[in-house]
């Protein structure tokens, strides 16, 4: 048998063994992460997009889990995302903002079934060295056989010791409002 | 070798197949995360450590408007305020090309100079997928005397060629940790004609920089040049500058003291410097506001 059937197989095999103890969860490598913490009554919009977020679900259990790099935050302006990255969310020291939790109904969403399904994920996010406990309402959509999530909230950044100088406070708000679309896929 | 290659791959993909949640328990590492490639920011608070050009780039997309004032020896006493009553300046842009690429120019008011440069990122010290532990830039520099009689000596005439000179630049930088900066630069620098035979055309230098950051938005920041083949060899006329960057926002100031003179490299390596030990010290600022031209796309 030459290398190439041999390898082919063996990848079958494995493939064949291995499914099943993951065919429950899926996963995303590029979920779109928003950010938006513009005053009310600012000129300038304080915002950015993170195009790469990574997140797992387990179906099962309910556990969901999402990871977003701070740096890799986009901004219009060059300036604001280097006083993003260096005076407020401290990048180089905290580099990733993570949410961990599980749904609060596991059975509230069917994947195999089209349709929207609105269910709470609770749990902790942890933010430029500060972890609290969250709630957030994930809207689930299934629609041939594709699933994608969004979610919306808003963080105090005061919560997570973001400081935010009075200097800048017409600018910047008080809350970030925090928008996440991501299609998920099985992970195999 | 095959086998083993072929062998191997096969253990990798066993390996990301079967992983289980680490120690920790996150599934999140199911992901076979690809290490991701971090790229070292905000080595400065901006693109000149005081004289110098630092380790920093602009961002793409921006212009930096520079306006950088030195005034008269602090020695010179109350009457003069101390220095105050002198000024020199110079008026800059420096653009941000691509990440890696900046253009800028300049002019100042000592000897109506105008200079320009190029500065290109050969190396980004970086962490994660790939390990580089330095930054190294190129510098490449021209300046231009603008005076009506650039030479100054008797029967020399005012040819465009001797109004120029050239400086020549590589920066060693690594920002060590969030507080602590330092950067080498070997410098060569070209004056098409100098005042007499014994000083020489090519000037080799090497520049030191560094900062320490103790807040957020304020640093210490310092730099010196060593001049090797300086004629008079007079160490003390090597520019030495100490100083403080604060950041407000949209603006950085950089306040500093320093016996240097001039604002280009050409001219504060090796027009005549003060000497710190008589005094002959300067307070100077650099005023510095990056403006977004082409903003970045973000949808």
């Amino acid at each position: 048998m030459s290398h190439k059937h041999l390898f082919s197989l063996v990848i079958a095999l494995v493939a064949a063994f291995a499914t099943p103890a993951n065919a429950q969860k899926l996963f995303t490598r590029d979920g779109v992460v928003g950010f938006d913490a513009t005053a009310a009554n600012s000129l300038e919009s304080i915002k950015a997009v993170n195009k790469s977020g990574t997140c797992v679900w387990d179906i099962s259990s309910g556990a969901v889990e999402m990871a977003v790099l701070v740096k890799g935050f986009l901004f219009e302006r060059a300036l604001m995302q280097e006083h993003f990255n260096e005076n407020y969310l401290e990048s180089s020291s905290f580099p990733k903002a993570t949410f961990k939790g599980k749904l609060d109904n596991t059975t509230a969403v069917n994947t195999d079934k089209d349709g929207t399904y609105k269910v709470n994920a609770s749990g902790t996010m942890t933010m430029h060295g500060v972890t609290k406990p969250l709630t957030v309402p994930v809207i689930f959509t299934v629609k041939s056989g594709k699933v994608s999530a969004a979610v919306n909230f808003a963080l105090a950044l005061a919560d997570y010791n973001v400081d935010v100088p009075s200097l800048v406070a017409d600018k910047v708000s008080k809350t970030a409002n925090i928008n996440i679309a991501a299609t998920l896929s099985p992970m195999k | 070798m095959k086998k083993i290659v072929s062998g191997f791959i096969l253990f990798l993909l066993a390996a990301s197949i079967w992983a289980q949640p680490g120690d920790d328990g996150s599934m999140l590492s199911l992901l076979d995360e690809q290490l991701s490639l971090d790229r070292t920011t905000n080595a400065f608070k901006s693109p000149r450590v005081i004289n110098t050009h630092s380790m920093e780039m602009l961002a793409p997309g921006t212009m930096d408007f520079r306006i950088l004032h030195r005034f008269g020896d602090v020695s010179r006493g109350a009457y003069e305020l101390f220095g105050l009553d002198q000024a020199s300046m110079r008026l800059g842009f420096d653009f941000g090309i691509t990440p890696n690429f900046t253009a800028g120019f300049g002019r100042s008011t000592a000897k109506k100079e105008i200079d320009g440069f190029l500065k290109y990122r050969l190396l980004w010290q970086s962490k994660g997928r790939r390990n580089i532990p330095v930054s190294l830039i190129w510098v490449s520099g021209m300046t231009m005397n603008g005076l009506k009689d650039p030479v100054g000596i008797e029967g020399v005439s005012a040819k465009f060629t001797r109004r120029l000179g050239y400086y020549h630049e590589l920066i060693i930088g690594r920002k060590f940790s969030e507080r602590i900066t330092l950067q080498v630069s070997p410098t060569l620098i070209h004056n098409n004609i100098v005042a007499n035979r014994l000083i020489p055309n090519n000037l080799f230098a090497v520049g030191f920089g560094g900062r320490i950051k103790f807040t957020k938005r304020m640093a210490f920041v310092w730099d010196y040049t060593y001049a090797i083949n300086r004629f008079p060899a007079n160490l003390n006329y090597n520019p030495l500058s100490l100083g403080i960057d604060i950041e407000t926002g949209g603006h950085v100031f950089q306040l500093h003291f320093s016996n240097a003179v001039g604002m280009n490299e050409r001219a504060y390596i090796t027009d005549e410097n003060g000497n710190w030990l008589k005094g002959q010290v300067r307070f100077g600022f650099n005023l510095s506001r990056v403006f977004q031209i082409v903003k970045q796309k973000i949808n």
